[in-house]
């Protein structure tokens, strides 16, 4: 890329103006450009290394509120002479404050502009007259500030001193003046001519075709940017979105469902004990008020009832103790989506047979957020119900899952859950920290789920699988709740993994 | 799940010294959870359904059948001891039932004792479900004077000095001085008697389920011979705890004794060891596994005796419910790795659930709209919810959280939204967020009595992001999913004063817009202007 070609015009009239060092208000009189634009061209050319910007303090003489106002108005000995110039006139018919007319009388009489008579009025004398149309070195100077303190001359010291003299005329603010001087790259460059180039390209330039009289400005691509803003879904969501892909992949029909569940939803139709430790106040949510939840139909409360107390008819021998409806009226935060499956096989019969479900929700546990826990987390819940359905299918979908989700090495350990028999564990290896990870529980429904629920015993595979885990292994995080937090700062962290 | 130390060299040496890795591995694909496993010690998961695996030695009778050391049923001799337990009418109403053995020729040592110790307590905490169910007691059987007496007294009437003691404490003090008193004593308080068991000499051995004596309730390395008896509420759970203590003791070369009880109605003898049988239908074992596989070798490596259809299990196995844990039995016993896995040819038909398609549109427009989409929780408190925005109703609360942050359901969106606001106050404006969820409310028209309603929140914070910001939003989003909608001008507390209204769509009202106001933005500790709505979004 040739440097020149990307030079712009501003840049162009400072290089060919920069033949010593020069402050930028210095180099905006010479190039007749505002001092913005040159500070602007400056840095862009210090960004390709043309010039070496120094900075300086310096003091800077600005006007104060009264010589911003003097400068349109006039000073007031002026005000007061030209009020006088056709007569005399009494101190009430001059337009000025008290204080400015005490000043102007003192200022004019010392020049001998004035004559003071009695009763009080002024008249103009004839020096007076000469001075109307006379600018002072005074006037002058307000009029052409801001100035350098540093470099005054001779006869603008004078003036500064005597409006410094004065109430509010004239003040000093310390200023960054901003040098430059040209690099050895830049002069290496030989002789900058001065070129219009097309910068951003408008709407003018392509409708009357005057882009064709010039050349365009080349670009450093590989200059910064600032960082684009967008719209952008919540990590968790797009791992969601990726997972339920899957199934759906395969034929599965999404379930949904409350999150509040009766106690027998949750833990009774899943042949979860009523004494079973997970029903206790340390681990699971329970509703205060409304403290119950109405039961389902009669008939399927006693099949619940019964396969727990002595196994029904279903060839077990049941749990061995009294069942009692009202632990199962508990309305408690689910902590499972099983509990979506066990209504789902509530829900349907024979005839709906084969059927493929799955789901991705929300689960509570009594517990307090910290860098692995959450009293709410995700599970990837799915069941096949069909007749013919084994073991070894279970096992399939399994792996497949684990397959699509990035893992290729599966192993299945013995696991125990209430509600299914065989029981699995499913464990994926982790490539980099060469260990086995358990991400999940899966299992085929026993029957005192099944045949209470669906009316029949047919094999349901079914299987409850965390999710968080995966996601922060993918994400490389290692806090569950840099997970869930919302960081609304430039580009957020985004789920980019794409099935192989 | 309980977890149980274990010696290293003991279990080495007991399973034919396997490597470290081949022992990881056998026990992963047994079903324990390895914790560690060096020469320091292993630390084991087991799992609940296995009580018989809480102590060394059930644990390495297990593993020694599935590494094919010594497969199969193992039996266990009784032979009667003569000895008696009388159980008195008292314990009726308090404690009714209790189940008794003896066990003798035990050598015991210090680790052993550790063993067994650790046997009690895990089974106290998981299968007697912190000694609810039931409880355990081992004696040194040459300290006591049999028949023994099981009986029930004002707990002032009895005295004896409870484990760990040096002084006589009558049943009350027990309750209110001793530790373990005090911490199970709510088992026995409000009863007009209390359980104890005694000697023929009038010895008190304990008071069950809270503490042995210290005289007669501590086993030591000279102990050879014990008394054991399990007490409780359902004697068929009290046989099968007795049969998992003694069949352990048995591994350690005890011999078992049994003896004869003495109800007020009726004569028992415990324990019993007969094999538990149950039928097996190979064709129904086939049919789950989807492959033949050799049964009786299978079951062999669990611990089961298989003959023509007919499983016998062990006595102290409490997970044989229904034949398929047998299946499971010889799924595991096969090895689960040995199974293929297949992907069956059922033809379905997928559909995404309405509530996700619809959400996802509304998902694509605010997305498309330059909105970030943030994660909030369901769980939250009264302050965040209701509060903080200057109401003074209540959400849908828990009985039982465990923090006063987390103390029921949202009843809003809003809430959250700005929570997420605070924790990004530093960062650049405009800041534009939503999240949909689940919001709670109670209605007795629900099954559960509380209505969860799929909910919308906006929120949208910067110096320009007013009323309209939010209306045009609104009218945006609702006008791609090809509804309409009006604006009824209401005041809610969140909102400042006539900039806000209720939404209605079709009649109804399904949620409310407005500009925060300033009051609620300083409880966030929010800066910059903020306006929201809110949408129910399936209504």
């Amino acid at each position: 890329m040739n440097i020149v070609d990307t030079l712009g015009e501003h840049e162009r009239s400072v290089l060919i103006v920069l033949n010593e060092r020069l402050s930028a208000k210095a180099i905006a009189q010479l190039t007749k450009l505002k001092e913005i634009e040159v500070t602007r061209a400056l840095q862009w050319l210090d960004n390709k290394e043309l010039v070496k910007l120094e900075k300086e303090n310096s003091k800077q003489i600005m006007r104060d509120i009264n010589g911003e106002k003097y400068v349109k108005k006039g000073l007031p000995e002026k005000v007061f002479l030209k009020a006088i110039k056709d007569g005399k006139k009494s101190p009430d018919k001059i337009p000025l404050e008290r204080e400015e007319l005490q000043v102007s009388i003192g200022v004019l009489k010392k020049q001998a502009a004035i004559n003071i008579l009695q009763p009080l009025s002024f008249e103009i004398t004839k020096h007076g007259k000469e001075l109307i149309d006379k600018e002072t070195l005074e006037e002058k100077f307000l009029k052409e500030l801001p100035k350098e303190f540093d470099s005054l001359k001779p006869e603008e010291k004078f003036a500064y001193d005597k409006l410094t003299a004065r109430k509010q005329l004239v003040k000093i603010v310390e200023k960054k003046t901003l040098f430059a001087v040209k690099t050895e790259k830049a002069k290496k460059l030989g002789k900058i001519k001065q070129e219009k180039l097309i910068g951003r390209l408008t709407q003018a330039q392509i409708t009357s075709g005057s882009w064709k009289k010039y050349k365009f400005k080349s670009y450093d691509v590989n200059a910064t940017v600032p960082s684009a803003r967008a719209g952008q879904r919540h990590v968790i969501y797009q791992a969601i979105e990726y997972i339920k892909r899957i199934w759906l992949d395969m034929g599965f029909v999404e379930m949904e469902g409350t999150l509040i569940q009766p106690s027998f939803w949750n833990f009774d139709a899943l042949f979860t004990a009523q004494d079973h430790p997970v029903r206790e106040i340390h681990d699971t949510f329970f509703i205060k008020d409304p403290m119950d939840a109405r039961l389902p139909a009669k008939k399927l409360v006693e099949g619940i009832k019964r396969v727990h107390e002595d196994g029904g008819d279903t060839g077990s021998k049941g749990w061995q103790y009294k069942w009692d409806p009202k632990k199962a009226l508990l309305n408690c935060m689910r902590t499972h989506t099983t509990s979506l499956s066990a209504r789902t096989i509530g829900s349907l019969s024979e005839k709906d047979l084969p059927a493929k479900f799955f789901s991705v929700g929300r689960n509570f546990r009594n517990e307090t957020i910290d860098w692995g826990h959450s009293m709410e987390f995700f599970q990837v819940e799915g069941i096949v119900i069909a007749k013919g359905v084994t073991f070894k299918h279970l096992l399939g979908y399994l792996k497949i899952y684990y397959k699509k989700l990035g893992y290729d090495k599966v192993r299945f350990r013995p696991g125990y859950f209430p509600y299914t028999e065989m029981s699995v564990e499913p464990e994926v290896f982790h490539p980099k920290k060469k260990v086995w990870m358990e991400l999940g529980g899966a299992g085929i429904f026993r029957p005192e789920v099944v045949k209470p629920l669906l009316g029949i015993d047919v094999p349901v595979l079914a299987w409850g699988q965390g999710m968080e885990r995966g996601i922060l292994e993918h994400l490389k995080l290692g806090d569950l709740r840099k997970l869930y937090a919302t960081n609304l700062t430039g580009k957020r962290q985004g789920w980019n993994k794409c099935q192989q | 799940m309980p977890t149980i130390n274990l010696n290293y060299k003991t279990v080495k040496k007991a399973l034919g010294n396997l490597s470290d890795d081949e022992l990881k591995k056998e026990m992963a694909m047994f079903g324990t959870d390895l914790e560690t496993l060096d020469k320091s010690g292993i630390t084991v998961e087991v799992f609940a359904n296995r009580p018989d695996m809480l102590s060394e030695f059930g644990f390495v009778r297990a593993l020694q059948a599935f590494l094919n050391i010594k497969p199969g049923l193992r039996q266990y001799n009784i032979k009667p001891s003569g000895k008696k337990v009388i159980i008195k009418p008292s314990v009726k109403e308090v404690r009714p039932y209790t189940a008794c053995a003896i066990v003798k020729n035990l050598k015991l040592d210090d680790e052993k004792i550790e063993q067994l110790i650790q046997l009690q307590e895990k089974l106290h905490l998981t299968f007697c479900r912190n000694r609810k169910k039931g409880a355990i007691g081992i004696y040194p059987s040459d300290k006591l004077e049999y028949p023994i007496e099981f009986f029930a007294d004002a707990p002032k009437n009895v005295k004896f000095v409870p484990l760990g003691e040096t002084r006589e404490m009558n049943g009350l003090q027990i309750l209110s001085r001793h530790k373990t008193g005090r911490e199970f004593g709510h088992m026995l308080e409000g009863n007009s008697k209390f359980p104890f068991f005694k000697d023929s000499k009038g010895e008190v051995l304990s008071m069950p389920p809270i503490i042995n004596s210290e005289f007669t309730g501590k086993i030591s390395s000279s102990t050879t011979e014990v008394f054991i008896e399990c007490s409780g509420f359902d004697l068929r759970f009290l046989k099968t705890l007795l049969n998992i203590v003694i069949c352990d003791l048995a591994e350690l070369g005890g011999e078992i004794f049994s003896m004869e009880l003495v109800y007020p109605d009726k004569k028992l003898i415990t324990p019993d060891l007969t094999p538990q049988e149950m039928k097996l239908d190979e064709v129904y074992v086939e049919e789950l596994l989807g492959e033949k596989v050799n049964i009786k070798k299978a079951l062999g490596k669990m611990g089961h005796d298989y003959s023509k259809g007919i499983v016998k299990s062990p006595p102290y196995r409490v997970d044989i419910l229904h034949p398929i844990d047998i299946v499971e039995e010889i799924a595991i016993g096969h090895g689960y790795d040995n199974f293929k896995p297949v992907i069956p040819n059922i033809s379905t038909i997928a559909k995404e659930s309405y509530v996700s398609q619809v959400k996802r549109k509304i998902v694509e427009i605010l997305i498309g709209l330059k909105l970030d989409e943030v994660f909030t929780f369901n769980v939250t408190n009264n302050r965040v919810q209701n509060t903080m925005l200057g109401y003074e109703e209540k959400i849908v609360e828990f009985s039982n959280s465990k923090s006063g942050d987390l103390s029921g359901l949202r009843r809003s969106m809003i809430p959250g939204l700005l929570e997420v606001l605070q924790k990004n106050a530093n960062n650049e404006y405009p800041q534009k967020i939503f999240d949909m969820g689940t919001t709670f409310t109670k209605d007795k028209d629900q099954e559960t009595g509380v209505l969860e309603t799929d909910t919308l929140g906006v929120l949208l914070s910067g110096k320009d992001e007013d009323f309209t910001k939010s209306k045009q939003i609104l009218e945006y989003l609702i006008e791609i999913l090809g509804k309409s909608f009006k604006l009824k001008q209401r005041n809610f507390t969140e909102f400042i004063e006539g900039r806000a209204a209720e939404i209605i769509i079709d009649g109804k009202v399904a949620g409310k817009i407005g500009e925060i106001h300033p009051e609620v933005l300083q409880n966030f500790k929010l800066e910059m202007p903020c306006s929201a709505f809110e949408l129910a979004f399936l209504d």
